[in-house]
Order: structure tokens, then sequence, then C-alpha cells
């Protein structure tokens, strides 16, 4: 009985410090954006609540806690409080198979990467209510363009994902990263990883930063939060509290997105020069990480927004079946070589 | 399955919008995505511009006039003080009229590069607009030398100028020009050459010469439709026909003639036409004459009424001054371009998506201070 007690609580505690790393990022990740789109224009970004702007978003967010909770009159009360925790939920239940660095994961599951896929869908739903409950024709607008949005851009992810699990024969995220130890020519380091290993896997890899930084909602695919048009879409409604856990789910987002890149094509945590083990693993791994997040902020202030109708269309006409030969391709290359 | 029953729904954009370009209001009547009707609700800037100008003397009108298209304030002081001179027939020092044809293409530029800014952000690309306000910073700088002003200068006035330009005036707009020719260059690969902006607004809302020229739309939306008119050379007014310059027409290059692309093209092309005609002008500035020497003491226009154009960044600026024989004007009417550009949005609007609008709405231009007045 005791034993199941300390289980519980010890799974408590995981979720706790996950929950508690999902703020520190989005604090970190935050003031980055603010900083970099400063720079990308030609300006500062925050420079004066700490040493350049450092403790910004710690004011920002104690902003959010003293803000009015403001719930629209005619508003469905119940799906309007929920929906904040149903999209976070969505995104934070990939966290317990999600490694941190070498063994340091939450639940080894041998089906992990089936698990990612299938859990992030759940933030569809909390998109819609979102909408929904917002009780708001533009809010309405943002809820039903994500839900299509997010849906549809499953697919290129998944089947860039699945290249991956073919080059390893496994679902496990620790097996797919080890399985980048070694590759071409037999050498380890960078020619390990997978997205050189073969032509389609590099086409995958590309494949799959587009569609993660569609599902992540991000510029060029910010539809559903356009600012321009639909000043915020689905969560126009939201302040205080309630917005900033949306924000923290779409930060959220980014790092899920950034780390399953890391992990299924960039060798995880394996150092990119061969032979080298000085340097820890974790930090190549964030080095990793980092990289694909700062080219998502970079994408956002550097392009302009597709239209809805020309999102559908990139992701159904275009990543799909390049996604769907990309799975061929790797299939009959690993058949042949 | 029995038939589903949809319904068109009717939406508000604005007046608080992120991209309705000041206080405006569009009804839209919308079938899912499609919209299939727009109505401009108007007025909600409205400050009586044209009722206040009957109790002012003829001078006093001009920081009204300014006060309404905003962003191109100099061009309208222009129009207007031109309007007056040519009713008195007042003769304008030569130095005075190159000093005004610089500030009015300085104004032109500024006001293309808010215009490019904003069409920018409406489309989703926020760093262009931060680029061209750190050019436009530049000219209003130049402003705030000379008359001490950055938006709103009451600085053309009838028969001269409030003050003349300060000593490195000239200096600091060449290397402005310098500085700002090649960033044209840089514009051009970070927005109208990108593929997803090109997507985003070449064929949409095509405005055909004909339906333009029906609902009086003017300016560089005019021309992108591919109707040669400029009102700086078909009917010069002040010294435009001493310089060299294009006119700029919209192209068939990227997507159709008269599409959102082309409007914004043509604005981009323009503003590099702008600094060719203010470099002639610095070239050939005379170097004496005092700015203040036509300014007539009493202005009493004889009876009778007159309309004067000009062209404004955003089209023919008109002005209808009916005088009764006083000292104050008994009617001013402002032709606003910005209006009559807005009212043909129903009928290229209707049959895009909601993301277009916005797009087709920001390239038209608007001003809402000149809507409403």
């Amino acid at each position: 009985m005791s034993d199941l007690v300390a289980t519980a609580l010890g799974m408590i505690v995981y979720a706790l410090i996950i929950f508690g790393f999902l703020a520190l990022f989005a604090l970190v990740a935050v003031y980055l954006e603010r900083k970099i789109s400063g720079h990308i224009q030609d300006r500062l970004g925050p420079m004066r609540v700490g040493w350049h702007g450092m403790l910004q978003t710690i004011a920002d967010t104690l902003k959010l806690l003293f803000k009015e909770d403001i719930i629209p009159a005619n508003a469905d009360r119940l799906l309007f409080k929920m929906a904040p925790y149903v999209l976070f939920v969505g995104t934070y239940l990939v966290f317990a198979v999600l490694p941190f660095g070498p063994g340091l994961i939450g639940a080894d599951l041998n089906i992990g990467a089936f698990y990612i896929v299938a859990v992030s869908s759940l933030v569809v739903i909390g998109m819609i209510m979102a909408g929904y409950s917002s009780n708001n024709k533009w809010s309405l607008y943002g809820g039903m363009r994500s839900a299509a949005q997010i849906v549809s851009y499953e697919i290129p992810v998944g089947l860039s994902l699945l290249i991956g699990v073919m080059m390893t024969s496994s679902l496990n995220l620790t097996r797919i990263v080890d399985a980048q130890i070694v590759g071409l020519g037999g050498m380890d380091g960078i020619f390990g990883w997978n997205f050189i290993q073969n032509p389609f896997a590099f086409l995958a890899f590309w494949v799959y930063v587009v569609a993660g930084t569609a599902e992540a909602n991000r510029t060029p695919f910010d539809l559903p939060e356009s600012e321009s048009e639909l000043v915020a879409g689905a969560f126009t409604e939201y302040s205080g509290m309630r917005w900033a856990f949306f924000f923290l789910a779409e930060y959220a987002n980014m790092w899920v997105v950034s780390v399953l890149g890391a992990i299924v094509f960039l060798g995880g945590w394996h150092s990119p020069i061969p032979g080298e083990d000085v340097i820890p693993g974790m930090l190549w791994f964030l080095f990793k990480v980092f990289t694909i997040v700062f080219l998502q902020i970079w994408a956002r202030w550097t392009f302009p927004r597709l239209r809805v109708d020309q999102l559908m269309v990139t992701c159904w006409k275009y990543l799909t079946p390049i996604a769907f030969a990309n799975v061929i391709g790797v299939g009959l290359w690993i058949l042949l070589f | 399955m029995r038939d589903l029953h949809t319904e068109e729904m009717t939406i508000n954009m604005g007046p608080q919008h992120p991209s309705t370009h000041g206080v405006l209001r569009l009804r839209l009547r919308t079938d899912g995505e499609v919209v299939t009707g727009i109505e401009p609700v108007l007025g909600y800037l409205h400050r009586c511009f044209e009722k206040h100008s009957e109790n002012l003397e003829y001078p006093g009108v001009i920081p009204f006039v300014d006060r309404c298209d905003y962003l191109a304030a100099m061009n309208n002081d222009h129009g207007y003080a031109m309007a007056i001179e040519k009713l008195l027939g007042i003769e304008i020092p030569e130095r005075v009229e190159y000093l005004r044809i610089i500030f009015a293409e300085l104004q032109r530029i500024a006001s293309h590069l808010v215009a490019f800014g904003t069409f920018g952000l409406d489309v989703g690309a926020f760093t262009p607009f931060l680029y061209a306000f750190r050019e436009r910073e530049m000219i209003l700088d130049l402003f705030e030398m000379t008359c001490g002003a950055r938006l709103l200068y009451n600085y053309i006035w009838v028969g001269g100028l409030s003050h003349d330009i300060q000593p490195g005036f000239v200096e600091k707009t060449y290397n402005f020009l310098d500085h700002f020719e090649p960033k044209i260059q840089e514009y051009n690969s970070l927005l109208t050459n990108n593929k997803i902006f090109i997507e985003r607004t070449a064929d949409v809302g095509v405005l055909p010469a004909e339906v333009a020229i029906n609902y009086g739309v003017t300016g560089p939306q005019l021309r992108a439709s591919g109707v040669d008119w400029d009102l700086r050379r078909d009917e010069p007014y002040s010294i435009y026909d001493r310089f060299d310059w294009d006119v700029i027409l919209g192209s068939e290059k990227v997507g159709v003639l008269g599409d959102c692309w082309n409007r914004y093209y043509v604005k981009i092309l323009e503003m590099q036409e702008s600094a060719k005609i203010i470099r002639q002008a610095l070239d050939d500035l005379p170097v004496d004459g005092d700015v203040q020497e036509a300014i007539p003491r009493k202005i009493r226009p004889p009876k009778g009424s007159f309309y004067f154009r000009s062209e404004n960044p955003r089209g023919e600026l008109g002005y209808y001054i009916i005088s009764d024989g006083g000292t104050k004007p008994f009617r001013v009417k402002m032709r606003s371009p910005a209006l009559c550009n807005l009212s043909v949005i129903d009928e290229i609007g209707s049959g895009w998506l909601v993301a277009d609008i916005v797009a087709i709405l920001g390239s038209l231009d608007i001003v809402l201070g000149e809507i409403d007045r």
C-alpha cells in the first residue's frame, strides 16, 4: 500500500517539476522571442526591467496574475473556463514520455512516438471550446480555423516522425536516439544523425520543421490567432491568467515540436563532433532544441502569414504527398542499403 | 440527410480593429469565410472640419486641413495654399516653389512608407513595418528641423512658408536620399518578392480600370489598374513640369493589372520617383529669397466658387471653395481621395475571404481623418 502511495507521490512530484520547467521555459522563450524580434526589427527589445530586460517576463507574469478576470456576458461559462486547461492538458500529457537528456525521461514507453502523436490531438478540443464559448464571432472564426489547421498538419508531422521510427524499427524515443550513434560510413558524430542518412530523411526533416511550426500555430501559420485580422482569434476574450495559460501552452507546444525534431532527426543528446564526449549530452541536446526554437522565432518575424485556404493547400497538396513519398523512399532505401 | 440550414453571418469589423486603418467600421456579410457584401459605416472620426472652416479666416484653415489626412499633411497644406493663390492670382517666389516641392515629395515618401509598412502588417509580416518607420523617422527629423513639428505642420502658407529651412537641411536631405534609395531593394527582397506575400496579394481584389474610373478612384490605386493619369504631369501645378520623372503604372509582372500587389508595388516605385524629384529640386534650389515676402496681408477673395485639385499620395485631393467676398470662406469642401477609393471596396471585396478583405483594405491606403473630415 505504501508502495502505491510512494509511486503516486513520485508521479505528482514529477508532474510538478515538469510544470515548473515549462513555466521556466516559457519565461526564457518569451524573453528570447522579444529580444530576437527586436534585433531583427532594428530595435532593442526589453531593456529596462533587469539587466537588458531579463526580468521582463517575470514582471509580465506578475501583472497577469493581478489582472481582472473578465468573462464575456453571454459566454458559456463552463466551457470558457475549461478551455485553457483542456488545451494545456493536450500539450502537457506529451511531457510524460519526453526525454530531457540521457536517462532523464518520465516514462520510457515502448510506444513513445505513437503516444505523442495520439495525445497531442487533444489541443484541438481546447481550441474549439475557446472559440465557441467566447460568444464572439471573431473567436469562432479563430477556433474553426485552428481546428482545421491542427488536425490537417498532424498528418505530415506523423509521417515525418514515422521516418525516424522506420530507421530505428522502434517507437521508443530513447532507442531512436541511441540508434543515431553510428551512421554514414561507420562514423559517429553528426554522420550518425537521422536527417542525413538518406535524402528522404533530409527532406522529411524539413517537412517536419514546417509542419511542426504549423502545429505550434506560429507564423506563417498563425491564422488562428492572426493579430491583424482577428485581434487574437480564439483567445480574444481571455484576460489575465486564463490567457497566460494559452500562452504557456503555445510555448510548451513549441518546445515539444523542437524536442521531437532534435530526437528523431538531429541525434538527441549525441555530439556532432565524431569521437567527442567531453561536453555533456544534455548541453548538446539543449543546443539542438534551441536551434529549432530559434528557427521558429526567426521565421515568425520574417514571413507574412498564409491565408486559411492557402494553408490547407500547402498541407494537403504539398506536404502530405511529399511526406508519403518520403515514407516510401525511406522504406525502399532501408530495404536496398 | 436533410438540407443543412446555413445562413449568412453579419459580422462587424471595427471600429476598433487592428487592421482597419483608423476608426473604420465595416459590416461584412459572410457565408462561412467568404464575404458576400461589405458596407462601410463612416463618421467615427468626423470632426466638423468643413463647418469649422466657415468661422476661420482663410489662413486659419490650414492647421485644420493638416489634420484631415494626417499622414500627408504637407500635401494637404500645399493643395489648399495653391487653391487660394490661384484665386487671388498671387505670384510665388522661386525659392518657395522649390522648397514646397521638396517638402511635398518628402511627405509623399513618408506617406507611402506608412502604407507599405502597414500593408505588410496586415498580411502578417511584422518586420517591414519597423524598417519603413526607421526611414520615416529620418524624414520626420527633417520636418522637425524646419518647422518644429513631426506630423502636423501648418507650414505651407498662402503665398509662402512659415519658416525658412535651417542651415544644414540640404546636406541632411542628401544624406537621407543616399541612405534611402538602397533600402528599397531591401524592402523588395523582404516583402515584394516573397512567395507568401505574392500568394496573399497577387490576383486578389482586382480593380478593373473602368470600375476604378466610375467610382472615382485616383492616385496609385488608379495607376495600378493601368490608367495613365497623374495630376502632377497631366494638369501641372506648382513647378512639377520642370522635373524629369516617370509616372508609375501597374504591370502584369506578378499577378494581374489592378490587384493588391500592383497597388502596393506602384507605391514602392513612386517612392523612388519622389526621391528623384527631390534630388533635382535640391540641385536647383535658389539660394536666396525671403520665404514670406509674397504672403498677403489680408486675404479677401472675390465672390464666387472655385475648385482646385492636386495629387495627394492617396489620389486627387480637391478643394471647392465658395467665397462671399469676406475674409472668411463661405464654404470649404474637401474632395477626399480616400473616401472615393474606399467606395469601391464592396465591388472588389465581395467574393473574397475575410483575410483578403484585410489585404484589399490595406492596399487601398485609406486614412480615416480624410474620409470623415
